[in-house]
């Protein structure tokens, strides 16, 4: 239950950080350790070199793009809770941290590390996926953005190199009369989710304007309820509207694993739809 | 040959010094290299918070972070809780009122991690307590003492400040 030896690297660029990954074969960059620290006391990784982010500067880190929340990689979860652009701008965000893990996790636990590590029932990525969030990487031959739906590529595999970092996730938040809904149903508080549930709605004169659902834990990646939510456009924001979408949500493609069978998932996922729909609402008429 | 780096860090307000293998935890930096065993190894993959610091006053596992990470930093265990005389915090001493513990093994975590969650919530709901040690397994006590102990702290701290 402790790592192999490894060879320590504590850059403090985010290019020198790259130089790293670029020369070493086998090098695994260390972000909260949260994830990458057990896979190493375990022995899971092995890799011949850590290279830590934790000394870079400027790749952590809140700030109000205009339309936008930009967010650094390094940015701790307990740092997104604490933030006051995001609890106005896109609140659902500090409130879905409170399933992630726990207080002592969260204070050293990244955004990045979550996004990277990929798990498919871990809340950030189900975030992101919600508001179509752009992530910026930067590799040897300067940066390039990937739309988080291109980002999950198969179960726990980003679409990252191996000689690229996360640097920056941009966060498009939602104008206007807007509801938000997190649920999720998970064994015990701080476990990981079994489904999680992230909506969206925007409210105008009676009518739903806009919709998003997204559904953690359900699939190996994040994913979009994105019929339902064209259905929601235009719709009175009632109980048989979020009846409708829940419908849709049953019959998702959902895994199976050794606790949970798929159909178990989609039951979840549809009550869970239902009820971050309510939420969302009764928020986004709250705002009238 | 292994890989080591010098560190400087201060520990219960103490400057300490050592020469750490990179790959080896702060837990076990603080346990073996600097004997102060109050800090308990359990998983050591993050899950049972027994071995649960303070770092520059946040409440993080030990056995998830580097010793060679704490270089410059400062670091509280259950050994600097109390007192420079050995007088108990409020918090040690509602523990021991409510029978907190029993074997003692998860005690350390669970009063570094109350430490820090009643310095920023000195009013909590059973609730709050309950979801704060979330991270915090006991194998003995069943919770109530735990839960008993930090309520009765929470109030004894408001009144003193
Ligand atoms: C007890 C416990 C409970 C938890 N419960 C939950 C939960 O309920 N929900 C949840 O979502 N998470 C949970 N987690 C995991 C969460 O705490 C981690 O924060 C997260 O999964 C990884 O973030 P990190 O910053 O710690 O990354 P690390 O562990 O440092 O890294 C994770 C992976 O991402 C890679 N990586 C990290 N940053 C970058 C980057 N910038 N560029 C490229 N690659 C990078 C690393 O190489 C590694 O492979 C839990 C963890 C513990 C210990
Ligand atoms: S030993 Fe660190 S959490 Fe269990
Ligand atoms: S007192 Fe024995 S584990 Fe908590």
């Amino acid at each position: 239950m402790k790592p192999a030896p490894f060879t320590y690297h504590d850059p403090i660029t985010a290019g020198e950080a790259v130089s790293l990954l670029t020369k070493f074969e086998d090098a695994k960059v260390l972000a909260g350790g949260q994830s990458l620290m057990p896979m190493l006391n375990m022995r899971f990784v092995v890799p011949d070199h850590v290279i830590d982010l934790n000394r870079i500067d400027g790749i952590a880190g809140i700030r109000d793009g205009g339309d936008t929340i930009e967010i650094g990689a390094m940015t701790r979860q307990r740092d997104l809770m604490r933030n006051q652009v995001i609890a106005t701008k896109a609140p659902i965000i500090g409130e879905a941290l409170n399933w992630v893990g726990h207080f002592q996790t969260r204070n050293r636990g990244t955004i990045g590390g979550s996004l990277c590590h990929l798990d498919p029932a871990a809340e950030l990525p189900c975030l992101m996926a919600l508001y179509d969030a752009m992530l910026t990487l930067h590799g040897p031959s300067g940066p390039r953005q990937v739309p988080f739906a291109e980002w999950p590529l198969a179960y726990m595999l980003p679409s990252i190199g191996p000689d690229e970092l996360l640097t920056g996730v941009s966060v498009p938040y939602w104008e206007g009369n807007t509801g938000h809904g997190f649920v999720e149903f998970a064994r015990r508080h701080g476990d990981f989710a079994i489904v999680a549930v992230a909506a969206l709605l925007t409210v105008d004169g009676g009518k739903i304007t806009r919709a998003a659902i997204s559904i953690g834990g359900a699939d190996v990646h994040p994913i979009r309820l994105t019929e339902a939510e064209a259905a929601l456009v235009g719709a009175a924001p009632n109980a048989a509207a979020f009846k409708a979408a829940a419908e849709n949500a049953r019959g998702i493609e959902t895994m199976s694993d050794a606790y949970v069978t798929s159909a178990y998932r989609q039951r979840l996922a549809a009550t869970l739809v239902e009820r971050a729909l309510s939420a969302a609402a009764s928020i986004a008429n709250e705002n009238v | 040959m292994a890989d080591t780096r010098d560190i400087e860090l201060t520990v219960n307000g103490e400057s300490r010094t050592g020469t750490v293998e990179t790959r080896t935890s702060l837990g076990d930096f603080l346990r073996h290299g600097l004997d102060l065993t109050g800090t308990h190894m359990g998983c050591e993959h993050g899950v049972c918070g027994a071995c649960t610091v303070l770092v520059d006053g946040e409440a993080v596992r030990s056995c998830l972070m580097l010793a060679v990470q704490s270089n410059g930093h400062e670091i509280t265990t259950v050994e600097g809780l109390a007192e420079d005389d050995g007088t108990l915090s409020a918090l040690q001493e509602a523990f021991w009122k409510h029978h907190g513990l029993q074997c003692g093994f998860c005690t350390p975590g669970m009063l570094t991690s109350l430490s820090a969650f009643l310095r920023e919530n000195p009013d909590p709901s059973e609730r709050d307590v309950r979801e704060a040690i979330s991270g915090n397994i006991c194998r003995c006590t069943g919770y109530q003492g735990i839960v008993d102990a930090a309520l009765d702290a929470a109030k004894t701290m408001r009144k003193g400040s």
